[in-house]
C-alpha cells in the first residue's frame, strides 16, 4: 500500500542553536522504520523519471522498493552498482534539481517529491554500519590507467575503471585523497570519516592512491604515459580562487573560501590538539552566494564569531547556493545582506581588518549568465564592521596541467576542452568534472568520472585488438 | 612516510636533515620547495630545498627551529619518519640571459636557501660571489660548503665576532662601490633584508631576484594564502614564485602578511618552553 502522505518524513535534525556551535553532522539520518515509511511514498512510475535526472544513473525506483521489502544492504548494491560513492551523494547532492526535482510525487500544489536523497544516504550508511563483507577485488586486465587528482571525478573514474580490471594510479596533490570531499565541504555536511571510508573501499578494489604527488611538477602528463599508463584521466578540478580586486584585500583578515575551509576541514583546525590556525573572527563578511559562501559562513559561526554576514550583490532568487544550505544557514542565525557589495575594506591601525565598506545594489536587466544584472547605487556605501572577509566568488581551473602538457587545449576560461567521449585534444589524455566546467558539483563530475571510464575502457580495448 | 636519514645540527637554532624523497630528488631544481607535515595533527608548512642527490634519492632541508612545527620536525632523528612530503613546487630559479658575474646574498638562515643557487650558477659556469650575513659567529652555517661554490666568499656578522663586521648590504655596497660589476644579485633571507639589498642594487639598475616566504597552506595554487603584491598586481608565490622581481615587490605588505598569526606562534612558543621546563 502506498504511503500517500504530500510531505517528506521529517528527518531528524541538530536544533540549529545547538549545531552552529558544533562541527557535528547537521543532519541525523532516518531511522529503519522512517526510511521504509518514506520508501513506501514511491509509485513505482513504469516512466521513472527520477532517474533521467540522475547523473550517474542510480536505479532510483528498484532501491527504493528494495527499502520497502528491508532488504537494505540490497538497496545499497543496487546504488553501488552505478555510484562509486553513495554515503556521499545522497549528503550532498541537489536533488531538487536532479531526481527529486522530477519525482512525480512532487508535481502536485504543496507536495513534496519523495525523499530520495534521504534514503540514498539511509542506504549506504546502512550498508557502513552493517555490513564486512569484504570488498571483491576483480582479477587484472593487464592495463595501467592513470588519474591526476583524488576527488570526486578521480575517485569516481578509478572505481569503474577498477571494476573492469584495469590497474588504476590516482596521483594526488594533497596528503589525502577526496579533492573538495575533503578540504571543501565541512565535516557538519559530510564527515571526513565518511569519505575516508569510501576511499579505502576504493583501495580494497585495488585503486592505488598516491598522495603527494603533483602532476605537472613531479611528473608531467607525458612522463606518465612514459611510464607505461595507456591513458590518463585529468580531474584535477577548479581550485583557483578569485579575489575581487578592491582595495584591502591584502589585510590581515581577509582569505578566500578555499583557504578558510582548507584549513578547517582539511587541516581539522577547528579541533584542538591540530597545529594549523585558523583566523579568530568575531563579525564575519562572507562575498558571495554559492554554496561554497554557505559553508564558509556557517563553519564561521561554528569557529566562535558573534556575527556573519552573507554578502551578495543579486537578491536571494538569484543565489546558486541549494535552497536547503540556505535554509540551513538562516536557521543557524547567518544575516543575509543581498543586493550588496562590497567596494573596499578598511584596516585598523594594526592592518587588520575593521569594516567592509559595502555598497547597495538594484537589479537591471539581465547580463551573459541570464541573471538580472546588479547596478550600484550611488551614495549608499555604508561601512559593515566585521574583522574577517571571506571571498567566496568562484574559482576555475587550476593552470598547472594544462601549462606542462603539449597538445592540450582550454578554452578562454581555462577549462580543457573535451570531445563527446571526455577526450581531450590530446590522444590517450581525457578529462571530466570541473577541470573541464568550472566550478560545479560533486555530482556532475561524478557522472564525467563515469563517462570517462567507458570512454577509456572502449579507447584501450580498440587498441589492443 | 618519509624518512630521515641524516640530521646534523648547524648550531642551537638551525637543523639540517636529509630524506629519503625519492620522486622529489629527481626532480627538483635550485629555488624550489617542498611543504612537509610531521604527523597528523600537523601544519603544512614550506621549506626550500637546500640540496638534492637524485642517485641516492634524498633531498636536504635546513630549517631554523622557531615555531611549533620546526620543534616538532627537529624532536625527530636519524630513522624517524615525517608523515608527508611533497614536490618540487613553484618555479626554479631563472638568472638574466647572458649574465656572466652573480653575487649571491644570503641573511642567516637564508643561506641554507643561497647555496643551491650558488651552487647551480658556480656548476654551469658562472662566476659567482657569495655574501654571506649571520648576527654573530656562532651562527654561521655551511661555511665550507659555500667556499667550494664560489669564486670569492664574504661573511659578515653583526657584531663582528667573525669575518668582516657590517650587514650584508654595507658589505655587497662597498663591493659596487671598488668597481665590481654584477649582472644579477640574487638575495635571499629575512624580508626586511631583501627589501634593503633590493634598495641598494636598484640605485644601479641591477637585475635583483629574491625568494619571498609568504605563509602557505598547499603550495599549489589554490587557496591565495600566499599572495603578494608585485608591481601592482597580486601574484601567487606557491606557483610563480617563490622568486620574483625584487625592485617590484611590496615588502611591508608581505612582512606585515607573515604576522597574521603571531599571536598563536608566541603562544605555541610560550607552551613549548614550558614543556621543556
Amino acid at each position: 500500500m502506498p504511503n500517500m502522505s504530500k510531505t517528506k518524513v521529517a528527518i531528524p535534525e541538530q536544533e540549529p542553536a545547538v549545531r552552529a556551535r558544533n562541527f557535528e553532522e547537521v543532519s541525523l539520518g532516518y531511522t529503519e522504520e522512517m526510511a521504509v515509511e518514506e520508501a513506501t511514498r514511491c509509485l513505482n512510475c513504469p516512466k521513472k523519471p527520477c532517474v533521467s535526472g540522475c547523473p550517474v544513473g542510480v536505479r532510483i525506483p528498484e532501491f527504493i522498493k528494495k527499502i520497502t521489502e528491508r532488504d537494505f544492504e540490497g538497496a545499497y548494491e543496487i546504488i553501488h552498482s552505478t555510484s562509486s560513492l553513495p554515503a556521499v551523494c545522497g549528503r550532498v547532492c541537489p536533488q531538487e534539481s536532479q531526481c527529486e526535482g522530477q519525482c512525480v510525487r512532487g508535481k502536485a500544489k504543496g507536495a513534496e517529491p519523495v525523499g530520495i536523497g534521504r534514503l540514498e544516504r539511509f542506504a549506504a550508511d546502512w550498508h557502513m554500519q552493517h555490513s564486512d563483507a569484504p570488498v571483491q577485488k576483480p582479477e587484472s586486465n593487464g592495463h595501467k590507467v592513470a588519474i591526476v587528482g583524488g576527488g570526486p571525478a578521480g575517485l569516481t573514474c578509478a572505481g569503474d575503471l577498477a571494476k573492469l580490471g584495469y590497474e588504476v594510479t590516482i596521483f594526488e596533490a594533497f596528503h589525502v585523497a577526496g579533492g573538495v570531499l575533503m578540504y571543501g565541504i565541512p565535516e557538519f555536511r559530510l564527515p571526513k570519516a565518511i569519505v575516508q571510508k569510501e576511499v579505502e573501499n576504493l583501495k580494497a578494489m585495488g585503486v592505488n592512491i598516491m598522495t603527494n604527488m603533483v602532476v605537472g611538477k613531479v611528473f608531467s602528463v607525458d612522463e606518465l604515459m612514459e611510464q607505461g599508463f595507456e591513458a590518463v584521466f585529468v580531474g584535477s578540478g577548479a581550485g583557483l580562487p578569485r579575489f575581487m580586486g578592491i582595495e584591502g584585500e591584502s589585510l590581515i583578515g581577509v582569505c578566500s573560501a578555499n583557504e578558510y575551509l582548507t584549513r578547517i576541514n582539511l587541516m581539522k583546525g577547528y579541533k584542538e590538539g591540530y597545529d594549523t590556525p585558523v583566523l579568530k573572527s568575531k563579525a564575519v563578511a562572507v562575498c558571495g552566494g554559492g554554496n561554497v559562501a554557505m559553508d564558509a559562513a556557517r563553519s564561521a559561526l561554528r569557529m566562535g564569531a558573534e556575527h556573519v554576514y552573507i554578502v551578495y550583490r543579486r537578491s536571494e532568487d538569484e543565489m546558486p547556493a541549494r535552497k536547503e544550505e540556505v535554509h540551513h544557514a538562516k536557521q543557524e542565525g547567518v544575516e543575509f545582506l543581498t543586493l550588496q557589495n562590497p567596494v573596499k575594506i578598511l584596516g585598523d591601525e594594526n592592518g587588520r581588518v575593521r569594516a567592509a565598506v559595502c555598497q547597495k545594489m538594484e537589479l537591471g536587466e539581465p547580463d551573459a549568465s541570464g541573471r538580472r544584472r546588479p547596478i550600484p547605487i550611488e551614495g549608499s556605501e555604508y561601512e559593515l564592521e566585521v574583522d574577517t572577509v571571506i571571498m567566496s566568488i568562484g574559482t576555475s581551473p587550476n593552470p598547472l596541467i594544462r601549462t606542462t602538457t603539449k597538445g592540450l587545449e582550454a578554452n578562454k576560461h581555462g577549462c580543457l576542452v573535451v570531445d563527446e567521449n571526455m577526450m581531450t585534444t590530446k590522444e590517450g589524455v581525457y578529462a571530466g568534472g570541473d577541470a573541464v566546467t568550472g566550478a560545479a558539483t560533486v555530482i556532475l563530475a561524478m557522472g564525467a568520472g563515469k563517462s570517462a571510464a567507458k570512454s577509456i575502457d572502449e579507447y584501450i580495448q580498440n587498441k589492443s585488438k | 612516510m618519509f624518512q630521515i636519514v641524516r640530521k646534523k645540527v648547524l648550531n642551537p637554532s638551525v637543523t639540517l636533515m636529509e630524506f629519503n624523497a625519492p620522486y622529489i630528488a629527481a626532480k627538483v631544481k635550485a629555488g624550489q620547495f617542498i611543504i612537509f607535515r610531521v604527523d597528523e595533527q600537523g601544519e603544512r608548512v614550506p621549506l626550500t630545498v637546500a640540496d638534492s642527490n637524485p642517485e641516492k634519492g634524498t633531498i636536504t632541508l635546513i630549517f631554523q627551529v622557531v615555531g611549533r612545527s620546526t620543534m616538532k620536525l627537529n624532536a625527530l632523528n636519524e630513522g624517524d619518519s615525517i608523515l608527508d612530503l611533497v614536490g618540487p613546487l613553484g618555479i626554479p630559479t631563472e638568472i638574466p640571459e647572458n649574465a656572466k658575474k652573480i653575487c649571491v646574498v644570503g641573511g642567516g638562515v637564508g643561506c641554507a636557501i643561497a647555496y643551491p643557487q650558488a651552487k647551480s650558477l658556480h656548476k654551469a659556469g658562472l662566476q659567482v660571489d657569495v655574501i654571506a650575513g649571520f648576527r654573530s659567529k656562532d651562527i654561521v652555517i655551511l661555511e665550507d660548503e659555500f667556499k667550494q661554490c664560489c669564486d670569492e666568499l664574504i661573511l659578515c656578522t653583526d657584531d663582528g665576532s667573525y669575518g668582516q663586521k657590517g650587514f650584508v648590504t654595507n658589505a655587497l655596497q662597498e663591493r659596487i662601490d671598488n668597481g665590481i660589476q654584477y649582472d644579477a644579485v640574487i638575495a635571499i633571507g629575512p624580508v626586511p633584508m631583501m627589501k634593503f639589498v633590493c634598495k641598494v642594487t636598484e640605485k644601479y639598475n641591477i637585475p635583483t631576484i629574491v625568494s619571498l616566504n609568504p605563509i602557505m597552506v598547499d603550495g599549489t595554487g589554490m587557496c591565495g594564502g600566499c599572495r603578494v603584491t608585485v608591481d601592482g598586481k597580486i601574484r601567487y608565490a606557491c606557483v610563480e614564485g617563490p622568486d620574483f622581481d625584487g625592485h617590484k615587490v611590496d615588502f611591508d605588505e608581505l612582512m606585515h602578511r607573515n604576522g597574521t598569526f603571531r599571536e598563536r606562534e608566541a603562544d605555541c612558543r610560550m607552551m613549548a618552553l614550558a614543556d621543556k621546563a
